[in-house]
């Protein structure tokens, strides 16, 4: 039955499904031109671990309510962010290839509630999310490996019990 | 300066840093933040087995992959070149609390008393690494995000499903952290 259904969903229908994250861009580009992202990664990687927002002590802190030091760090990165995205609306101001900046809203599903807890629980469990794993395993936690394996087998389940969960 | 870069870096630095991430995702390329997208193209690339949900073109998201793969270089690089290697500096309530379970090893950012190859094969490790990243992995793809992807990315835009999938992550932490994990860590 899932069949029909799939058959008139396009790619980027599939593609686009309870995700933020997603390529809107149009263009399609040589592959080194994926050398910015890997830049960017580095950035990120080093401002996470310099952060120390993958420190499991650091969340666990946080979940306590015994420190400041993350929610100022998660409070001014959505200040930064929600301004930065205001100006790129008001500006209009295209990517550097010359392309428009497409911003959708996102629908609301009961998976925000639901997942949003279970990530939660593994969140306060591993002191992780996603980009802590990679980070960690990165400065040298190589054991974390087998958290993001875990968590690609976590995904690959949400995939298959899909069409049974409540959205 | 130098010195400052090896020191861990205050909140209002890092964290503003974080964010000018969106900005600079979108004008690279159209891309918006995330992460834990790279577990679902993950999945689409090697396993899809016929599953709807991981049959679509992962190619044209190859650069959250490439993204991700520089996050675990650039840790490497902070851990090498940019760390003073003095130990975590937490609260002291946290510290004393830790304690009490054996843990005092903070001179790395994962609790080195916990998650080690050997502690995997115990139950304790077992349900924080395996059962925590499973969740992870689970919770992250039904809510449609993590905290890169609503927290940081969907609050930018003002997206209100969003903010509650960041009241329930946080919901999720809190109850786990405060009245799931003692139980745990005395296992």
């Amino acid at each position: 039955m899932q069949q029909t259904a799939q058959e008139t969903n396009t790619d980027f229908e599939v593609r686009s499904l309870d995700t933020v994250c997603l390529n809107e861009s149009q263009l399609v580009h040589p592959a080194w031109y994926n050398i910015k992202y890997l830049i960017a990664g580095v950035l990120f990687g080093i401002i996470l671990v310099k952060a120390q927002v993958i420190s499991w002590f650091r969340i666990q802190e946080m979940f306590r309510l015994q420190s400041f030091h993350m929610y100022g760090v998660i409070g001014s990165a959505v200040v930064t962010g929600m301004i930065a995205v205001y100006i790129i609306k008001k500006t209009g101001v295209k990517t550097i290839h010359g392309e428009k900046v497409d911003l959708h809203p996102k629908p609301f599903s009961k998976g925000q509630i639901y997942g949003g807890l279970i990530f939660g629980f593994g969140w306060a469990l591993t002191g992780a999310c996603p980009g802590p794993l990679f980070a960690l395993i990165g400065s040298g936690a190589t054991v974390i490996l087998v958290s993001l394996f875990s968590a690609v087998a976590g995904t690959w389940v949400y995939g298959l019990l899909r069409p049974k969960l409540p959205h | 300066m130098v010195k400052w870069i090896m020191e861990p870096w205050p909140w209002y630095v890092s964290g503003p840093l974080i964010g000018l991430m969106v900005p600079l995702l979108l004008l690279l390329g159209n891309k918006t933040f995330g992460i834990s997208s790279s577990l679902r193209h993950i999945c689409a690339a090697c396993f899809p087995v016929g599953i709807s949900f991981f049959n679509y073109n992962w190619r044209k998201e190859i650069w959250n992959l490439v993204f991700v793969a520089g996050v675990a270089a650039g840790a490497w690089i902070a851990v090498q070149f940019l760390s003073s290697g003095a130990p975590v500096q937490v609260s002291p309530k946290l510290v004393q609390e830790l304690s009490g379970y054996g843990i005092n090893d903070y001179s790395s950012q994962t609790p080195k008393d916990l998650f080690n190859w050997t502690t995997l094969l115990s139950l304790k490790g077992f349900v924080l690494m395996v059962v925590g990243g499973f969740c992870v992995g689970f919770g992250t793809r039904y809510a449609g995000g993590c905290t890169s992807g609503h927290s940081i990315m969907g609050l930018s835009n003002l997206q209100w499903p969003s903010l509650v999938a960041t009241i329930c992550f946080m919901a999720g932490g809190f109850i786990v952290a405060n009245l799931v994990l003692p139980f745990i860590l005395k296992l």
